[in-house]
């Protein structure tokens, strides 16, 4: 009997061990590799050795050594590391909603950004930035509170929208987050409008999503903030399982359904608020990653929600080094690099590669 | 947790104990606006004993779906008492109900690309101990596999194993569905609707299924249908209900007759007995006898 159990267990039709290891393990080096790769590329190149000992430095915190260290040096540690890590660890965050959203709400085109939950966290972000409140205050990051708060708010509505009837179809979801992200982009507009130009510039190039890293050590916060998130969600990750067979099945299957919702939404716009606060507005990962991940890997959330926190930390630290380097001394939007090559990449998966490969 | 489920087995030893007891039970949904707020479960209360099969059976918003919803503690009792086993849901976690009831759903829109394996593995869910560590990963032991192979092949699934649930036929699916409900190893199985949407011989394999489950493992089902023949031909007793109340209660030879469909369906029919078994036979009347209802239409 347990032999032929694992005929079909081994056979790559349910999650075990040996495969999560072994996708993430691919995973992780494939990360690795993505990110010293992006650090060579910027608006001017680097070759291997100067990335090798602007790491070994960093490694190592010399500051002897620092008096010996050139200009790319110097621009590789103070610029372009810590931005190819947030952009990493954004996208990774991004994704990971993404994939929390789309179980949730049983919709597979679900995404921060389409339904209004970044908009939520900028326009929170927005309004604290009108008041004039600082990004601390008192060793609190106030900013990516507002930013919580905002997205909590947009993410219940949306919610509630969901909920008012039985069974609101996909489309009539998606539909209601397009017009409270448009809504909640007026009122954004508005608070540009009335401000400072000096000021609202800034507000204005922060919304169009930026991944320009802050201090260090605000970034190591950040990182940390992220991945505790993360693992937050994964050991949620079965009960996502469970949520996407709906939600009167999930009972029948012993999971406190009404909790366990509630708890996703705040890590959800607990992780949204965060990166929307430092990052602005970078549409389309939460989407696309989660999406043809699935296609690949399957559905298993255990499995789904790192790997596509992984691919979409890729994704986004490729996507942000096109958009520093193709106009380069000029930077586009981030933005309109995941879109144009997330857009495509998605269609075809959708279209061709309907079967799992792994 | 621990004591709960000794309690649960203990209380299944004894065999005075039904496996449902019903006790004056009533529902209803929150006020909708612009309609009347009506009982969807009127003071009903029947017992299921272990082992049988109940066919719920009625018209259209007669209260059978939420009956279901009631019995595996997806409604709240609104009044009354539900026991199973002996003990109130009340008093249950929704784990150790998840331990006792399985339910299958009238429909499963599953929008994601899981694969028949890891459905059936999921009814496994509320049998597992959850270590923090490993964050579910590994979480299936040897058992867990074995039982939900055993499941799959009551079900005769076990060679979709790797396909998509989403790329199967009507029939397949709700097979599947089964075996997921199976794995959870209950003793109570819910239905709603289980042949609903799908041909002969699909509907004729999932009841044999079913009467092999009871017969077998002492499986008790309640099972929703609209199909009056076909609840005759496999239940035990029939569960009549008509506006949220139990209108009869009963074997089929009991409760499906002229006079009772007559005043719950609110139409005529013709009734004579099954040429094998004997049970009641439901025949809607011809066009053209059916003449008087027109001419009222």
């Amino acid at each position: 009997m347990t032999d032929l159990a694992s005929s079909w267990a081994n056979a790559g039709a349910v999650l075990t061990v040996h495969r999560w290891m072994a996708v993430i393990g691919g995973l992780l080096l494939a990360s690795v590799a993505i990110l010293v790769l992006c650090l060579q590329f910027g608006a001017t190149s680097v070759d291997m050795k100067t990335v090798a000992t602007a790491i070994m430095h960093m490694l190592r915190a010399d500051q002897e050594g620092a008096a010996t260290l050139g200009t790319s040096e110097i621009i590789m540690v103070q610029i372009r590391f810590p931005r190819v890590l947030m952009g990493f660890f954004v996208g990774a965050g991004l994704a990971a909603v993404g994939v929390t959203l789309q179980a949730l709400l049983r919709n597979p085109l679900a995404d921060p950004y389409v339904l209004g939950v970044s908009s939520g966290s900028a326009l929170g972000v927005s309004l604290a930035i009108l008041f004039g409140i600082g990004s601390t205050f008192m060793l609190l990051p106030i900013l990516p509170l507002f930013g919580f708060a905002g997205g909590l708010m947009a993410l219940l509505l949306i919610y509630r929208l969901a909920q008012s009837k039985s069974r609101l179809p996909i489309h009539s979801l998606l539909l209601a987050g397009v017009i409270l992200n448009a809504i909640l982009t007026a009122f954004i507009m508005f608070i540009t409008s009335i401000m400072e130009p000096n000021r609202s510039a800034g507000l204005m190039a922060w919304l169009m999503g930026s991944l320009t890293a802050p201090n260090y050590p605000a970034l190591g916060i950040f990182l940390l903030y992220v991945l505790c998130v993360l693992v937050m969600l994964m050991h949620k990750a079965q009960s996502l399982n469970m949520l996407t067979l709906g939600e009167e099945t999930a009972r029948s299957l012993g999971v406190e359904t009404e909790g366990i919702k509630k708890w996703l939404f705040v890590l959800t716009a607990l992780l949204t608020g965060a990166i929307v606060s430092v990052s602005g507005m970078i549409g389309f990962v939460g989407m696309v990653v989660p999406h043809a991940v699935r296609l690949v890997i399957g559905s298993d959330h255990r499995l789904l929600l790192p790997a596509s926190a992984l691919v979409g930390g890729m994704f986004l630290a490729v996507a942000d080094t096109i958009a520093r380097t193709i106009m380069a001394p000029a930077e586009i939007p981030v933005g309109i690099v995941t879109a144009l090559t997330g857009g495509p990449f998605f269609l075809y998966l959708l279209l061709w590669r309907k079967d799992r490969m792994v | 947790m621990k004591t709960n489920r000794m309690e649960t087995m203990q209380s299944w030893l004894s065999v005075d104990v039904p496996a449902i007891e019903v006790e004056g039970v009533s529902f209803r949904y929150p006020t909708t606006e612009g309609r009347e707020r009506i009982w969807t479960l009127d003071h009903l209360s029947f017992h299921v004993d272990a082992g049988e099969i109940l066919g719920v059976v009625g018209p259209n918003g007669s209260g059978k779906s939420s009956l279901l919803k009631v019995l595996s503690g997806y409604l709240p009792v609104g009044e009354g008492d539900v026991r199973l086993g002996g003990l109130s849901l009340g008093t249950r976690s929704q784990a150790d109900i998840a331990r006792l009831v399985a339910v299958v759903p009238q429909e499963y829109a599953q929008v994601f690309p899981f694969t028949v394996a890891e459905t059936v593995l999921m009814g496994r869910f509320p049998h597992r101990t959850a270590r923090w560590w490993s964050m579910g990963i590994g979480d299936e032991t040897a058992s867990d596999l074995a039982c939900a192979h055993h499941a799959m092949v009551e079900t005769d699934v076990v060679s979709l194993a790797d396909r998509l649930v989403s790329d199967l036929s009507g029939g397949e699916r709700q097979r599947v569905m089964i075996a997921r409900a199976l794995a959870q190893a209950p003793k109570i199985l819910l239905l709603d609707e289980p042949t609903a949407f799908l041909d002969l011989q699909h509907q004729i394999e999932i009841c044999s299924i079913l009467r092999r489950l009871k017969e077998e493992r002492g499986l008790t089902v309640v099972l929703v249908s609209h199909d009056l023949n076909l609840a005759s031909q496999y239940c035990d007793r029939i569960l009549m209900l008509k506006a949220g109340a139990l209108f009869r209660l009963g074997t089929p030879q009991e409760v499906i007759g002229v006079d009772a469909l007559r005043a719950v369906y609110g139409c005529d029919v013709l009734i004579d007995r099954h040429p094998e078994s004997g049970v009641p036979r439901v025949t809607i009347p011809s066009y053209a006898s059916t003449k008087h209802i027109r001419d009222h239409m």
